[in-house]
């Protein structure tokens, strides 16, 4: 699933928009059942703007839980983005409105499609187009879902919470060509499941970020 | 729903979100900086992958997500579009639990 060419970039950007919209239709729907409004569901998808963290908050209030307790996974789902921005900050050059802007494009998907191209110049425009096509998918696709509501189903008869995974091993398919890049991942892989059955959500992948060591023992064994 | 939690937590994302650009945007990192932070979203992803296929709250269950995700690596070694991969996903998922 590499892109290079500026084609295959826009076509690839697209098709992660369209599943993200897809994703954003669902979200919506359990936005609303679990007691946003169709507005509060739209502001949060443009603003929050990170799929794992509205999932995670929206999850919480419809188990019962108030709207502080739902902040709480939220962020913990968040705190990856942190570290994602400052390993983009590299390729987000430019004046600070910009970087300002671009910053709400941290997530996830863009991280990834970044991470994937060989130069700057193409891991920035990868960037911004994914972000682009994201965004706007997400939005729509949660405005949408917000005003269908119960009308679509149950998103996971439709087999929707399967695609995450799916769009996260094609998006991390392409990185583990880097040295190292193996062994993070069984590491991350690893950490993630013993954690989870012992800490609130969130922090299983917070964990996983320690995978980054044996990851980057291994790149310096293979330069040596 | 409170508007005013809500928008806390967007600032909040937002805040997360602009520490590298905002702060470090366009420097130049050492190498030894630079090779740490290419390698962070890979196990960062990969715990995802396995959270989001095998989590449910706090325990570990195979259920149609698995399945799904075993054709997504296929399609993915395949070099499948990522449509395809994601799309197979969600209706392998589908059927599992309509056969169920």
């Amino acid at each position: 699933m590499t892109a290079q060419t500026p084609r295959g970039l826009v076509t690839t950007a697209a098709g992660i928009g369209v599943a993200v919209g897809v994703y954003g239709v669902s979200f919506g729907v359990l936005a609303v059942a679990a007691g946003l409004s169709p507005a509060q569901a739209a502001v949060m998808s443009m603003l929050v703007f990170t799929g794992a963290s509205q999932f995670a908050f929206v999850g919480v209030l419809a188990a019962g839980g108030g709207a502080l307790a739902a902040v709480g996974p939220a962020v913990m789902l968040a705190l990856r983005n942190a570290a994602y921005g400052l390993s983009l900050a590299p390729i987000l050059a430019g004046r600070l409105r910009k970087r300002a802007l671009a910053a709400q494009f941290v997530i996830d998907e863009t991280t990834a499609m970044a991470r994937a191209q060989d130069d700057a110049v193409t891991a920035r425009r990868a960037f911004l187009l994914t972000g682009i096509s994201v965004w706007l998918c997400w939005s729509a696709g949660t405005v949408g879902g917000a005003l269908l509501g119960g009308a679509l189903g149950d998103p996971r008869a439709l087999g929707l919470d399967a695609m995450f995974p799916a769009a996260f091993l094609a998006l991390l398919a392409p990185q583990l060509r880097r040295a190292g890049a193996p062994a993070a991942a069984v590491a991350g892989a690893a950490i993630a499941v013993v954690v989870l059955p012992f800490a609130p959500a969130g922090v299983p992948v917070i964990a996983a970020l320690a995978g980054v060591v044996p990851g980057l023992l291994v790149a310096k064994g293979v330069r040596s | 729903m409170s508007w005013t939690v809500l928008l806390g937590l967007c600032a909040v994302s937002y805040a997360l979100k602009a520490v590298g650009p905002v702060l470090a945007g366009g420097r130049q990192l050492s190498p030894n900086v630079r090779r740490t932070l290419d390698l962070v979203a890979v196990p960062l992803l990969a715990a995802l992958i396995l959270v989001q296929t095998f989590g449910d709250g706090r325990r570990l269950v195979l259920d149609a997500r698995a399945p799904a995700l075993a054709v997504a690596a296929v399609l993915v070694w395949r070099r499948a579009p990522f449509l395809v991969v994601v799309l197979s996903a969600a209706a392998v998922a589908a059927l599992v639990r309509a056969a169920a």
